[in-house]
C-alpha cells in the first residue's frame, strides 16, 4: 500500500504569554493536539484563518519553532528527538516553498547560487555534479540556463516563485512544505505556479504539505484536507467529501464565505 | 456550460448619472520618461451605483481611484487630458482646496490595508470626530455622537465604549468597520473601495461584503470596487471594467462579462483562478495560464495592443495597431481586434 | 499556452547586474555626493603623498614666528615657534584621517560583533550584550576618553582605542536591528531549513544584507572620530610628538586672537574633512536604500 512519509501525532505548541517573574506563565495554546498522516505522492492541505495554527504547525513539524509535546515521524525518523548535526543532516529531507516571493530569496546571491544553497549544506555531491542538478532543476521549474546567473530583484514574482521551488526540490526531499505559495502572486502567475506545483508533482511523485486560507486553491491542489480553527483541527476529510459535504459547522461556514462565480 | 451570477443586480438605470470620466489620460513621469498609466479611460457612475476595476497589480485600477480623489503621486503624477466630471464639476480642474473639499466629504476611500490606515496614536472615537468636524462644523459632543452612531452602523458592538479605543485593540476585521465608518461619516456620493478584504480572512471578508451592500442600500452611496477578485466583483458589482496596462480592455455589466468574456485578457483571469464550484467533482483539468507579466510602464502607451504578447489569439494587426474599443450588443465594450474569435 | 515550462518571449534577456553595481549607479546620480567624494579622496591623497613632496618636519622651527600666509615662501605661514603650518597640515592630516579610520573600524568590529551576537542569538545573550552596550551608552564619552588617556598615556593607539571604545555602541543598535529583521525573513529560514549551521547562517545569510546601514554608520563614524581626536587635543590630551590637525589648533590655541589663521587653517581642514565624509556617507545610505530603488 501507499508509505506514510509524514505521521503526526498529537503535536502541541505554546507561546509564553506572560513574562513576568512573579505570576504563573500563561500560554497561548497555538497548535493543540494536532495528528494526521500523510503519504508518499499525496497532498494534505490545512486550511484555516489567521491565528488557527496552521503556519504554526508547519514550522513545528519543520522544527523551526519548538514544539511543546507530541511526536513527528518522518518516515522512520523521530523527528522531535534529533539534535545539532543530526538535525541539520535531516533538514534537507524536508523543504520550504515561501508565501513572499521577495523576502524568500537572499538578494545577495546569484539564482544559481541560492539553488544549489541546499546541496551546499548537504556536502554529497561533486561541484560538477551540483551543476548539473541545478541545470536540471532550472529546467524542472520553466527557467531559462541564461537567467542562473541574475539576482533576485531582476526576476519578477513569478520566476521568483520559480527559482523557490527549485530550491525546495534541490535535494529531493521527501517532503515539500507550502506556505501560502501563490498568495502573494497576481492570479494570471498564481495559475503558472500551481499548475508547475501538480506537475511536478506527478513527474517527481513529490508529496505536499500545503498551507492555504484560499479555498479556491486548495481544492484545486489537495487529496486531503485539514480544516484548522484555533490550535484544533475541526475536520479532516478527503477532498470530495469535504468540500461537497462539510460536516462541521465551521467549515460549512468557511465555504459559504467564499464569493464565487458559477461557470 | 450554464452560466449563472450569485448576485442578482437591482435596476438603476433610470438613476442620474453621478460621476463621468472622460478620456482620462493620466501621466507619470519615470525614470525612462513621461508614460500614461491611465490611457483613454472613460465610463460612467450612477447615482448609487457599482462598479468594479479589474486586472492584475501594475494595470492602473489603484491609479484610476487616486486620480478620482485628486490624490495622484506628486509631483510625478498629473492629468494630462480629459475630464472627471462629478456632479457637472470637473474635478481634472478643480484647484486644491476644492479637491480637500471633496475628498472625504463627497467623495472618500478605503484602502486594503486596516493595520496601517488608521492612526496608531489616536482613538478612532477621535479619528471618526475629526473628519466630522473638519467637514461638518460639528462641536466635540455632536461629533462624538455621530461617532459612536456611526460605529454602531458598522456593527461594532458596544459602541459607547470602544469609541477610546486605540487601533491596536481592535481586530482586522474591526478596524476595516472603522475604516468604513469614517469614510461614511460625511455620507459621502461616492466610495472608492481599493482591496478593501484582501488583507482579512474569508469569513471577515464576507462580513465586510455585506456591511458594504447594508450600508450602500441605507445611504445610497455609490461603490467603486477596485480588485483582482472576481468572486467579489460578482458579489458586489452590476458593472466591471477590466483594465490592462492603463487602458479599458473591457467593459460591461458582470453579467455580460463574466459569462462571455469579449477579450482573451478578461477570459484568461477567469480562467486562471480555481473557482470553489458548488459541486466539486473528480476532474481537475489543468488551469488557463496567460504567460508572461504585465508590460513595465516604459511600454504603456505604445500604439499597439500591449496585450499581445501573452495572448494566444495575437496577430501582427495587433502588434502594429492599438485596437479601438468596439461597442458590442447592450454597451459590452471590448478593445481587442479578434473579439469575434472569442466563442 | 498551457506549457508551463514556457516564458514569455518578449521579456529582454537581462545582464547579470551585481546589486552592487546598482547602487554604484545610484550613488554617482547624486552630485553633491560625487563632488564630496572627489574633494575627499585629494584631501586622503594630499595626506597620504603630500608629506613625500613637502618633506618639511612639522616640528621644525624653519622661520619666524606668526608669520603670515604667502609671506616668504611659506604658503600658509608659520605659527608661535615659526614652524610651517603647511607641513603641518600635510602630516597632520595623514594622522587625523589614520586615527579616524582605525577608531571607526575598531568601533565597527565591536559593534558588529555585539550586535549581531545579540540579534541572532536573542535571549540571555541578547539582555547581557544590551546591557553592556547601554552602559556604553550613558558614559560621558568625552570625560571617559580623557580619563583613559590621562591615564594610560597620550600615545596613537591610547587615543585611538579611547576613542573607539566610547564610539560602537550606535554600530551595535543598528546592526541588532537589522539582525531582529532579516533573521525573520523567509530566506533565512530557508538556509536554516537546507541545515545551515549557525555560523554560515550569521556570516554569510544575513550579515551581507544587514551591512549596508553599517557601512553608512561606518562612513560617518570615520568623520566623528576626526573630530573627536581633535577634541582630545584641544584639549591637551594629544601624543605630544606627532602632529595631527586638532594638536596644531590646540598648541596655536593661546594665539587665536593674534594670528588666527593658525587655527583656522587645520579647522577649515577638518570642516571640509568631516563635511565630505558626511555628504558621501548621505549619498551611500541614498543608494544602499532599497525603498529608493526601483524594484
Amino acid at each position: 500500500m501507499s508509505e506514510v512519509i509524514l505521521s503526526v501525532k498529537d503535536l502541541q505548541v505554546r507561546f509564553p504569554l506572560t513574562r513576568s517573574m512573579f505570576t504563573k506563565r500563561k500560554y497561548l495554546y497555538a497548535v493543540d493536539g494536532v495528528s494526521f498522516e500523510l503519504n508518499r505522492g499525496e497532498t494534505l492541505a490545512i486550511v484555516g484563518e489567521s491565528g488557527s495554527g496552521k503556519t504554526t504547525t508547519a514550522l513545528a513539524i519543520a522544527r523551526l519553532i519548538k514544539a511543546y509535546a507530541g511526536q513527528v515521524q518522518l518516515g522512520d525518523i523521530d523527528l522531535l528527538s534529533l539534535h545539532g548535526s543530526e538535525l541539520r543532516d535531516v533538514r534537507n529531507r524536508m523543504q520550504f516553498i515561501f508565501q513572499d516571493p521577495y523576502s524568500s530569496l537572499n538578494p545577495r546571491l546569484r539564482a544559481e547560487h541560492i539553488v544549489r544553497e541546499p546541496l551546499d549544506s548537504q556536502g554529497r555531491l561533486s561541484a560538477q555534479d551540483k551543476e548539473q542538478r541545478v541545470d536540471e532543476l532550472f529546467k524542472a521549474v520553466g527557467l531559462r540556463p541564461e537567467q542562473k546567473r541574475l539576482f533576485p530583484h531582476q526576476f519578477s514574482g513569478g520566476q521568483r516563485q520559480r527559482i523557490g521551488i527549485a530550491r525546495a526540490l534541490a535535494t529531493q526531499p521527501d517532503l515539500i512544505i507550502c506556505d501560502e505559495p501563490v498568495s502573494a502572486l497576481d492570479v494570471a502567475v498564481q495559475a503558472q505556479i500551481l499548475n508547475l506545483l501538480r506537475k511536478l508533482q506527478s513527474e517527481f511523485s513529490l508529496t505536499y504539505l500545503f498551507i492555504s486560507h484560499d479555498l479556491g486553491v486548495v481544492q484545486h491542489m489537495c487529496d486531503y484536507v485539514a480544516v484548522m480553527y484555533k490550535g484544533k483541527i475541526v475536520e479532516y476529510a478527503d477532498r470530495l467529501s469535504l468540500f461537497n459535504n462539510p460536516q462541521h459547522s465551521y467549515t460549512k461556514e468557511l465555504l459559504a464565505a467564499v464569493p464565487t462565480i458559477t461557470l | 456550460m450554464q452560466d449563472t451570477i450569485h448576485h442578482i443586480a437591482p435596476d438603476n438605470s433610470a438613476d442620474a448619472i453621478l460621476l463621468s470620466v472622460r478620456n482620462l489620460t493620466v501621466e507619470l513621469t519615470t525614470r525612462d520618461g513621461v508614460v500614461p498609466v491611465i490611457d483613454n479611460m472613460s465610463f460612467d457612475l450612477k447615482t448609487g451605483g457599482n462598479i468594479s476595476f479589474v486586472g492584475e497589480s501594475g494595470c492602473g485600477k489603484s491609479m484610476t481611484a487616486l486620480a478620482l480623489m485628486g490624490l495622484l503621486p506628486q509631483p510625478a503624477g498629473r492629468i494630462a487630458s480629459g475630464q472627471i466630471l462629478f456632479n457637472n464639476e470637473d474635478l481634472a480642474q478643480a484647484s486644491d482646496a476644492r479637491l480637500r473639499e471633496i475628498r472625504g466629504n463627497d467623495i472618500s476611500m478605503i484602502f486594503q490595508e486596516p493595520m496601517t490606515s488608521l492612526n496608531p496614536v489616536y482613538t478612532i472615537g477621535e479619528q471618526i470626530a475629526e473628519v466630522l468636524r473638519r467637514h461638518r462644523n460639528l462641536d466635540r459632543a455632536e461629533a462624538t455622537a455621530k461617532a459612536i452612531e456611526l460605529l454602531d452602523a458598522v456593527h461594532i458592538p458596544s459602541p459607547a465604549s470602544r469609541i477610546n479605543d486605540y487601533p491596536h485593540q481592535l481586530s482586522g476585521g474591526q478596524r476595516q468597520r472603522v475604516m468604513i465608518a469614517i469614510a461614511l461619516a460625511c455620507e459621502p456620493k461616492i466610495l472608492i473601495a481599493d482591496e478593501p478584504t484582501t488583507a482579512l480572512d474569508v469569513t471577515v471578508q464576507a462580513q465586510i461584503f455585506d456591511l458594504l451592500t447594508e450600508l450602500q442600500e441605507k445611504t445610497g452611496t455609490a461603490i467603486v470596487l477596485i480588485t483582482h477578485d472576481m468572486g467579489a466583483v460578482a458579489r458586489m458589482s452590476q458593472d466591471i471594467i477590466v483594465m490592462y496596462a492603463g487602458r479599458k480592455a473591457e467593459q460591461g455589466t458582470v453579467a455580460q462579462v463574466i459569462r462571455q468574456p469579449a477579450h482573451p485578457y478578461t477570459h484568461g483571469l477567469i480562467a486562471a483562478v480555481p473557482h470553489l464550484l458548488p459541486t466539486i467533482t473528480e476532474e481537475r483539468p489543468e488551469l488557463l495560464e496567460i504567460p508572461g507579466i504585465v508590460p513595465p510602464l516604459s511600454q504603456f502607451g505604445q500604439n499597439r495592443c500591449l496585450f499581445a504578447s501573452r495572448c494566444n489569439y495575437a496577430t501582427e494587426q495587433c502588434r502594429q495597431q492599438r485596437p479601438e474599443e468596439i461597442s458590442r450588443e447592450n454597451q459590452h465594450i471590448t478593445a481587442c481586434w479578434h473579439t469575434d474569435s472569442l466563442s | 499556452m498551457n506549457d508551463s515550462t514556457h516564458i514569455s518571449t518578449d521579456e529582454p534577456v537581462l545582464r547579470s547586474r551585481h546589486p552592487f553595481v546598482e547602487t554604484a549607479e545610484m550613488f554617482f546620480r547624486n552630485h553633491s555626493a560625487v563632488v564630496a567624494l572627489v574633494v575627499l579622496v585629494t584631501i586622503v591623497i594630499a595626506a597620504i603623498v603630500g608629506p613625500f613632496f613637502y618633506p618639511t618636519d612639522p616640528f621644525e622651527m624653519v622661520w619666524a614666528p606668526f608669520s603670515p600666509p604667502g609671506a616668504e615662501g611659506f604658503l600658509l605661514g608659520t605659527d608661535y615657534l615659526g614652524r610651517d603650518m603647511l607641513s603641518g597640515l600635510l602630516h597632520g592630516g595623514r594622522v587625523s584621517i589614520a586615527i579616524g579610520l582605525a577608531a571607526a573600524l575598531m568601533s565597527v568590529f565591536i559593534g558588529i560583533t555585539v550586535g549581531a551576537l545579540a540579534g541572532f542569538y536573542r535571549g540571555w545573550i541578547e539582555e547581557v550584550l544590551m546591557r553592556i552596550t547601554e552602559f556604553f551608552q550613558v558614559l560621558p564619552t568625552l570625560l571617559f576618553s580623557m580619563v583613559l588617556v590621562a591615564l594610560f598615556g597620550a600615545s596613537l593607539p591610547m587615543i585611538t582605542f579611547a576613542i573607539g571604545i566610547v564610539s560602537w555602541t550606535a554600530v551595535a543598535r543598528i546592526t541588532r536591528a537589522e539582525f531582529l529583521r532579516i533573521r525573520e525573513l523567509e530566506y533565512v529560514t530557508a538556509s536554516r531549513s537546507s541545515g545551515a549551521t549557525n555560523a554560515k547562517l550569521i556570516f554569510s545569510v544575513i550579515l551581507p544584507n544587514a551591512l549596508p546601514p553599517i557601512i553608512v554608520q561606518a562612513a560617518l563614524m570615520v568623520g566623528s572620530a576626526i573630530l573627536f581626536e581633535a577634541g582630545l587635543s584641544f584639549l591637551g590630551l594629544s601624543d605630544p610628538n606627532v602632529a595631527s590637525w586638532g594638536q596644531i589648533i590646540g598648541s596655536n590655541r593661546p594665539y587665536i586672537l593674534d594670528a588666527s589663521y593658525t587655527v583656522t587653517i587645520p579647522g577649515v581642514a577638518i570642516f571640509v574633512t568631516v563635511l565630505a565624509i558626511s555628504l558621501v556617507g548621505d549619498g551611500l545610505n541614498d543608494a544602499l536604500n532599497p525603498k529608493l530603488r526601483q524594484r
